[in-house]
């Protein structure tokens, strides 16, 4: 190919139009850097410093305190609890979405994205009306017969751990629904005309393939989970103590900026770190961000 | 695709699935809506079904200053939110997409990072910004905040419309003489409009219904209605949440309405 006599200025032209549309770019990343980036810098920063300015790891040392260390248990019990919920409920559910007619997927699904798009407070709201001592659920039970007294419902940890469920089911549902969608039903019809069983079929063929949505909806629900604030705080009504719940009093009531980063620093660290492994394994990023 | 079930069973013997799939969908839409009817309830303690009808809770929370003040704040900001994040997002996907740099996969990875770094961290980072820049408190510092958590949202759905588009259409209209803006006016944004609406429907619905950032950074004169939610449902149980909850699950009803027509039908389509 014989360089043409401009093609230099052609190239610098090109340079020019890739700077000029970067600049689009530069609001938005300028905003986030700003406002979110460099202050939790600064709280990283502050959370290897004493008061007088020193070097110290004496806020991650006080971690291992039995306080804190009973609330990070909490969260990761709370987490897996609510994550095997979801799954065990979000599989069938995003599983007969991918069977029915149009009609039918259609009504399941708005009925997906509709808690989906309802504030997450009203949701909360719901769940503290329906739980309480004399709410709906209590007097039903009590009604059929199948308890004398009121059960402790809500303000508690099966008041978190139902309400938990109910918010991130649509986070399960939404990725597993993607993965279904994108399995060839050849290879089940295929396995069929086999001489599998349905169930065989089933288990050895479509549930393999669907693995990378399950896998997606767990990573995503799991993460949610840990830095949850809203519902654990009103649903467990200060008896449930979450990682989160730490960093908020650390800052609101303590004002231990140096407490309250580390906790941040570990949280963002263990998150960041969950979704790393489980991107390098399975390639989870294609379906987070589907919403 | 007529068979879609793929596996040859006869309906019956997935009665289970049937009915395990309305439960679910009953568990999912029900505690919700079951609100509304008893929000028109009487009584300081809400019972479903309500003893006796009445807006008692309605003209408590329209009657209230700070109820109203609140509610007009998180409209104001949510508003703003939208105007804001909403062509910084087309922007930012815009010039991604169409200059195709090395660093493209860092931009990417930095504008959906609110998205993905944990809440109640964002929250203290910029609440301890704010204190320092006398920002706490202030609606400007509600919107920037928000922005950052709204414009992720506007981002991915844009981005996402304009990776199944095609750039030569642009490049043709700039051949006959077009500049860049003017084809991206003219060509490009009518065709990615839908993803362009549900991505501002999104940004307005962040920022409406966030709570965290807000319980920070927002109080006094600038407290959101989430904001003074959360303390009525810590504090004690307000009836008049309830009736707050029924028009935000009227909004809400709206608003996905309003998706459904006018968002991205193309690619709601497109699934098979």
């Amino acid at each position: 190919m014989t360089e043409g006599p401009n093609a230099g200025a052609l190239a610098a032209a090109e340079r020019g139009e890739r700077r000029g549309l970067f600049l689009l770019c530069t609001p938005a990343v300028l905003l986030i850097s700003i406002v979110i980036f460099l202050p939790i810098g600064w709280l990283f920063a502050l959370s290897f410093t004493t008061e007088q300015g020193g070097l110290t790891l004496e806020h991650y040392a006080r971690m291992l305190h039995p306080a804190y260390t009973k609330s990070f248990q909490t969260t990761f019990e709370l987490s897996f609890l609510v994550t095997a919920i979801c799954a065990a409920l979000g599989y069938p559910l995003a599983y007969l979405m991918s069977q029915v007619s149009a009609v039918w997927r259609a009504m399941i699904f708005v009925s997906v994205l509709f808690p989906f798009w309802t504030s997450l407070l009203v949701r909360t709201y719901a769940w503290l009306v329906l739980l309480q001592r004399r709410g709906l659920v209590n007097t039903w039970l009590q009604e059929t017969g199948i308890v004398d007294e009121p059960l402790r419902l809500v303000h508690n940890f099966t008041g978190t751990a139902i309400g938990m469920t109910h918010i991130m089911l649509p986070f399960m549902v939404l990725p597993l629904y993607a993965a279904m969608t994108a399995v060839d039903r050849d290879y089940v019809r295929a396995s069929a005309s086999l001489g599998a069983s349905p169930l065989k079929s089933f288990w050895q063929v479509f549930f393999p393939l669907t693995l990378p949505g399950l896998l997606a909806g767990v990573v995503l629900v799991f993460v949610l989970c840990l830095g949850f604030y809203v519902t654990p705080a009103v649903l467990g009504g200060g008896r449930v103590l979450m990682w989160s719940m730490s960093i908020e009093r650390s800052v609101a009531v303590y004002s231990d900026w140096g407490a309250a980063s580390a906790l941040g620093v570990v949280l963002l660290v263990v998150t960041l770190a969950i979704l790393w492994v489980m991107n390098r394994l399975f390639g989870v990023e294609r379906f987070i961000g589907a919403r | 695709m007529a068979d879609s079930a793929g596996v040859p069973i006869a309906p019956w013997r997935r009665l289970w699935l049937y009915a395990l799939g309305v439960a679910i969908v009953l568990f999912l839409v029900l505690p919700t809506v079951i609100v509304v009817p008893m929000s028109f309830g009487n009584a300081r303690f809400l019972r479903f079904p309500p003893q006796e009808l009445s807006l008692r809770w309605y003209h408590a929370y329209l009657g209230s200053i700070e109820w109203r003040d609140a509610t007009w704040i998180s409209l104001k900001a949510a508003v703003a939110t939208m105007l804001v994040a909403t062509p910084l997002g087309v922007m930012a996907a815009y010039g991604l997409h169409a200059s195709r740099l090395r660093m493209a996969r860092l931009i990417e990875t930095a504008l959906i990072a609110p998205l993905i770094l944990p809440l109640i961290l964002v929250s203290i980072a910029i609440f301890f910004l704010y204190a320092r820049l006398g920002l706490n408190n202030t609606v400007t510092g509600l919107v920037l905040a928000h922005c950052c958590l709204a414009m992720p949202f506007v981002f991915v759905t844009v981005l996402a419309a304009l990776k199944g588009y095609d750039m030569n259409q642009e490049r043709v209209a700039r051949s006959l003489g077009a500049s860049r803006f003017v084809a991206f006016i003219t060509i490009t944004l009518p065709q990615i409009r839908f993803s362009v609406f549900s991505g501002a429907l999104l940004a307005f619905i962040t920022s409406l219904d966030e709570t965290v950032v807000a319980l920070f950074i927002s109080g006094g004169d600038a407290a959101t209605l989430t904001r003074r939610m959360f303390t009525a449902l810590r504090d004690e149980i307000d009836p008049t949440v309830a009736a707050i909850s029924s028009l935000l699950i009227g909004v809400t009803l709206t608003l996905l309405a309003l998706g459904l027509v006018f968002g991205d039908r193309r690619r709601a389509g497109r699934q098979p």
